[in-house]
């Protein structure tokens, strides 16, 4: 295919593309408009279920099916990074060598890692009843451990991190959200129906499945990510080509 | 006032993203990618999303410009002689 054949073809599809897209904003109701059909719907579908966050209700009650899949497509990824970023044959290790940090960045990393780790843990914890979620609390945990490679070293960082302890972490999470859908089936009828009590409405427990799934997803996310970034920081940091050789 | 904040979020998020698509060297490219990543939790903020204003900061701001930088000195480091530590490990 030459390069004016795609050019034609790319158009063509924008063209078409584009007159669907403006037909379909002609048909929306106006920006910052009062009628919300859908969020009233969904502001009352939670309410029913006493769940404080109605985005939290959306995705983890009305939508959970939707989140089985989200949280499938981080656990694929990180097993196919897993895969392709194993140590090769023509690979070896190199333990990294120390480097001299400031004071005031190991003294901003020493302060802000145990805070960040209990903002992350909050906004997991919380999820059902402020913004934020297993999503969101889970890569802020991810990412506040990292704060130990930037204020200390990579040692260090190895320390704080048991991998094989995260694998198995990110593994039983990602099949305990089905088993919550199937354990529903089995009670309930249908899967992943919210067939838990319910509780008080705006305490930490309310919900039914929703602060379940919820932790399901925070200690999936964690977990998932730091795998994630070890591999991609072996890489970086660990792993060098035995003759220097670049490979392509 | 609120008009105005969310017009002015959105001026920025084009231009963050304009400069991001014209940024030829990936490593400039995934500090820029942060900046927009900041603009667009902004912009969700003031649109009264902080759900996703927050998972667009951890993930956009934080973890995608870490694994692009750290991709980029994989792919770019030098043979083992003459290596320069240091110099492009941003995070």
């Amino acid at each position: 295919m030459t390069a004016r054949v795609r050019l034609v073809l790319f158009l063509a599809a924008a063209a078409v593309i584009a007159a669907f897209f403006i037909a379909a904003c002609t048909g929306l109701p106006r920006f910052g408009s009062e009628a919300h059909p859908y969020g009233d719907r969904a502001v009352a579908a939670a309410l029913a279920h006493r769940t404080a966050n109605v985005v939290s209700s959306v995705n983890f009650d009305l939508r959970a099916f939707d989140t089985l899949g989200e949280e499938s497509i981080l656990f694929t990824t990180v097993l196919g990074a897993t895969l392709l970023l194993r140590r090769a044959r023509d690979e070896r290790e190199k333990q990294p060598v120390p480097e001299r940090v400031l004071p005031t960045t190991r003294l901003f990393g020493a302060v802000l890692l145990p805070v960040t780790l209990v903002v992350g843990a909050y906004v997991i914890a919380h999820g059902q009843l402020s913004p934020g979620g297993g999503f969101q609390g889970g890569v802020v945990l991810a990412t506040a451990l990292h704060l130990a490679y930037v204020a200390a070293d990579y040692r260090v960082l190895q320390r704080v991190r048991p991998l094989t302890v995260l694998d198995i972490a990110d593994s039983l999470a990602a099949a305990s959200f089905t088993i919550v859908g199937f354990a529903a089936l089995i009670a309930g009828g249908a899967f992943l129906k919210n067939d838990l009590p319910l509780g008080t409405f705006n305490t930490i427990t309310s919900g039914g499945t929703v602060p379940v799934l919820n932790a399901a997803v925070g200690i999936e996310v964690a977990s998932g990510l730091i795998v994630l970034l070890a591999h991609f920081l072996d890489q970086a940091v660990e792993i060098t080509d035995p003759d220097g050789q670049e490979t392509t | 006032m609120n008009e105005w904040l969310i017009g002015v979020a959105v001026v920025f998020v084009a231009a963050a993203a304009t400069v991001a698509v014209l940024c030829r060297d990936p490593a400039r490219q995934a500090v820029v990618l942060a900046v927009l990543g900041l603009g667009l939790s902004v912009l969700f903020a003031v649109l009264q999303a902080p759900d996703v204003a927050l998972s667009q900061l951890a993930v956009g701001t934080a973890l995608t410009p870490l694994l692009i930088l750290l991709t980029v000195r994989k792919v770019n480091r030098p043979t083992a002689d003459d290596r320069r530590d240091g110099e492009e490990s941003g995070g």
